[in-house]
């Protein structure tokens, strides 16, 4: 009893968390009361009948849960096929991503003329825009006019006929080109950094017991920089899986089939069906789905690193 | 410690996640609709000009003009098509949104079903003169039959086939196809050395419903029955949309790359005579704008089956602009007071003269201005032989989807894919699956 009056009159262990007050209520507006709104959509029928008033839309409980799920109607199938295709497009940009950052910092680690210009030649997909840099890739990508297509077909006569790059299948390579060129800098950014620091010594010592720079790389390198890929390939992957700014921008509203990524077609589901509920159930579903992914990566990871420590 | 480690960063994920998808939101429960802020109003206007900036030097003189003849100020923000429909339902979702808006015509029973709208009765109308001083297949474009109208027509136009007159004479055509028979004779005559008989706009969802609109009307196609369930998929309607498709699948006059046009490439295309005909509607001004000369084209009302009459001659949807009220609307008066303003006889002139439309007004409608030949054609269609696109709630999302199922269908021609009845009937049968229940 005495003990506690006295902590209440010393409050000093109180402070912090009178500090972090503000921010912690901000978090909580920003952040959890939207969270929280859009799953309580996720429960009810919310058309365009109730959007002006949403709170008296109906309760469904489970039923746009069940429209979602349900891969034998047309609703689920399609979230199916879209969900399919975002973990092709995902797996692909960030693997790609990843090599091509790695192999990047790594051949930026030693000292040449003009490595300061690449170093920064590298980083401008990463400082421009977004939107700017997706138009620009949309026009380069148009069919009879594009740039791409003159280089591929008019002066390297790669291929005979001009293919379509925007519609139809080949569009899915053209989503993975241009999110890969958008999140690779990212990458060779953050390791160009890890890099940084790998003592010298370490190269030094293992030169002198005569390994070659391959197993420099596999022994040395890559080991080193295991913290900085842990956060590296989750951000990643997150930022590419939610992406939807990329093929907004690209294909506009109505992805084709074959570039259909899942923030794209949840969007579809609720803005152009004006089916807010089956929207919001796509979004919580996609919430979990990334939850689960992103703690047994975590687990997964950490343990593999206790192990080897 | 690790545990709680994960705990946060999972927890982090989820905020991120959720909150980029809960937008949306809001619940002003507010019955709307008062005076509280009379000196002011804000505006949504669509883009009808060549650009926003161009939109902006047409309405603003107007818009002083209404300043000066009643106090009231008018902010002015021109929303591309793009957007206006998406900016609509937000702000019919928040309750915060403009005074007064243009809507695509074609919007007006979805967005009525939304409540969002201040409904015209006679009293409302008597305020800005009468509902009779619409043309009545203008009012039937501004609501579910039945309901009061949720809109005001504001511009009027019809679909024209228009069509490049140096090519026809080269090529020995005399004068404008009437049925599609002769435009098939005609556009295989013309579609030689690069160039092509027809454009169309095969990456715009909306000009894609809009012609599966017509063309089905002409093959006897509804694409909602009378108690308003969709029917996409009836043998008429594919029919219609394969006669659309087979342009670029099996007739080949329009060229493969017209179906990712979006950005009115086929406007270029026309103007720069890659393209001796499309089907368009208010393609004066552009036209114009891209250097091309009214006395070298010829504006025609599109082609119909040979000896069709009456449902089967329908030769365009009633397309036009509304204008709407937001019931929520902090300035009733004043918006009451600009939608009278827009609509008066005059500003009906100014508008839809300098805008190349058909004013809705008739008393508008018969000045002068609004008698060359190609505006006395389309005026002729929308009197005498147009329909207004299914004024049903689901309206708009059979745009978006049957839209959009044309353009699959297109994309998958111009790739050399075979169009068949069978995958036209596929590609909107998914369309129809995808309707709300309701």
């Amino acid at each position: 009893m005495r003990q506690r009056l006295r902590r209440l009159r010393h409050p000093r262990g109180a402070l912090p968390y009178l500090l972090l007050l503000p921010a912690l209520a901000l978090e909580l507006l920003i952040h959890l009361v939207p969270m929280v709104v859009g799953i309580v959509m996720s429960f009810k029928q919310l058309t365009q009948f109730f959007i002006r008033d949403w709170s008296a839309a109906p309760w469904t409980g489970l039923g746009n849960y069940r429209m979602a799920v349900d891969f034998s109607a047309p609703v689920g199938q399609s979230l199916l096929n879209s969900f399919w295709t975002t973990c092709c497009f995902t797996i692909l940009s960030v693997g790609l991503s990843w090599l091509l950052g790695t192999a990047a910092a790594i051949y930026m680690q030693d000292a040449f003329r003009g490595r300061g210009i690449l170093r920064a030649l590298f980083l401008v997909p990463y400082a421009l825009p977004v939107y700017a840099a997706v138009i620009t890739w949309s026009f380069m990508f148009q069919r009879d006019t594009g740039l791409i297509n003159h280089v591929l077909v008019d002066q390297l006569h790669l291929m005979d006929e001009k293919p379509f790059w925007l519609i139809g299948d080949n569009s899915f390579t053209a989503l993975v080109v241009v999110s890969v060129w958008k999140s690779w800098p990212f990458a060779f950014l953050t390791l160009m950094a890890g890099l940084q620091n790998i003592p010298r010594e370490l190269y030094e010592a293992s030169s002198m017991d005569g390994a070659g720079v391959w197993q420099q790389i596999r022994k040395i390198t890559l080991p080193s920089l295991r913290p900085v890929n842990q956060v590296l390939v989750l951000v990643l992957f997150l930022w590419t899986f939610n992406d939807f700014n990329t093929p907004y921008v690209l294909f506009g509203k109505s992805a084709p089939e074959a570039a259909d990524l899942i923030s794209i077609h949840i969007y579809q589901s609720s803005f152009v069906t004006w089916n807010f509920g089956v929207g919001s159930a796509m979004s919580v579903l996609l919430l979990l789905f990334l939850l689960l992914v992103t703690a047994v990566y975590l687990f997964l990871t950490s343990r593999r690193r206790d192990a080897d420590a | 410690m690790r545990t709680s480690r994960v705990i946060a960063a999972t927890a982090l994920v989820a905020a991120l996640t959720v909150t980029a998808t809960a937008c949306g939101g809001g619940s002003d429960t507010g019955s709307g609709g008062g005076n509280s802020a009379p000196k002011s109003l804000t505006y949504w206007a669509s883009n009808q000009g060549t650009s926003i900036e161009n939109d902006k030097q047409v309405l603003e003189p107007e818009l002083r003009k209404f300043e000066q003849q009643t106090g009231i100020k008018v902010n002015l923000e021109v929303v591309p098509w793009s957007d206006l429909l998406n900016r609509i339902l937000a702000a019919t979702a928040s309750g915060q949104g403009p005074d007064v808006l243009n809507i695509g015509n074609t919007w007006s029973a979805s967005l009525q079903a939304t409540g969002a709208l201040l409904p015209w009765d006679e009293a409302t109308f008597a305020k800005i003169g009468g509902k009779d001083r619409f043309l009545p297949s203008t009012i039937a474009s501004a609501g579910a039959p039945g309901k009061d109208p949720a809109a005001v027509p504001l511009y009027s136009m019809a679909y024209g086939l228009y069509y490049n007159k140096k090519m026809f004479a080269a090529a020995g055509i005399d004068k404008a196809p009437a049925t599609w028979d002769e435009f098939q004779a005609d556009a295989q005559k013309l579609t030689k050395d690069g160039k092509y008989g027809l454009a169309i706009e095969g990456g715009n969802v909306s000009e894609n419903v809009h012609h599966a609109f017509t063309f089905g009307k002409q093959n006897g196609a509804d694409f909602f029955d009378a108690s308003g369930k969709p029917k996409f998929d009836s043998p008429e309607a594919v029919k219609a949309i394969k006669q659309y498709v087979d342009f670029i699948a099996k007739d080949k006059v329009a060229a493969p790359g017209n179906a990712e046009y979006s950005n009115n490439q086929t406007l270029s295309d026309f103007a720069t005579g890659k393209a001796a005909m499309i089907m368009w509607q208010s393609a004066g001004a552009n036209l114009k704008s891209q250097g091309m000369n009214p006395e070298d084209y010829g504006v025609a009302p599109l082609p119909i089956p040979a000896g069709a009459t009456g449902d089967k001659a329908i030769k365009s949807m009633v397309a036009g602009i509304n204008l709407a009220v937001f019931k929520n609307t902090k300035n009733l008066d004043g918006s009451l007071q600009f939608v009278k303003f827009m609509t008066s006889n005059e500003e009906q002139k100014t508008l839809n003269s300098t805008y190349g439309n058909i004013p809705p007004v008739k008393e508008a409608g018969k000045d002068p201005v609004f008698a060359t030949p190609d505006l006395t054609t389309l005026n002729d269609v929308l009197a005498t032989s147009s329909a207004p696109l299914p004024q049903v709630a689901n309206e708009s999302q059979f745009e978006t989807l049957v839209g959009t199922a044309v353009k699959n269908l297109l994309a998958a021609a111009a790739a050399g894919k075979p169009v068949t009845e069978d995958s036209v009937k596929a590609e909107l049968t998914k369309a129809q699956q995808q309707m709300p229940a309701s």
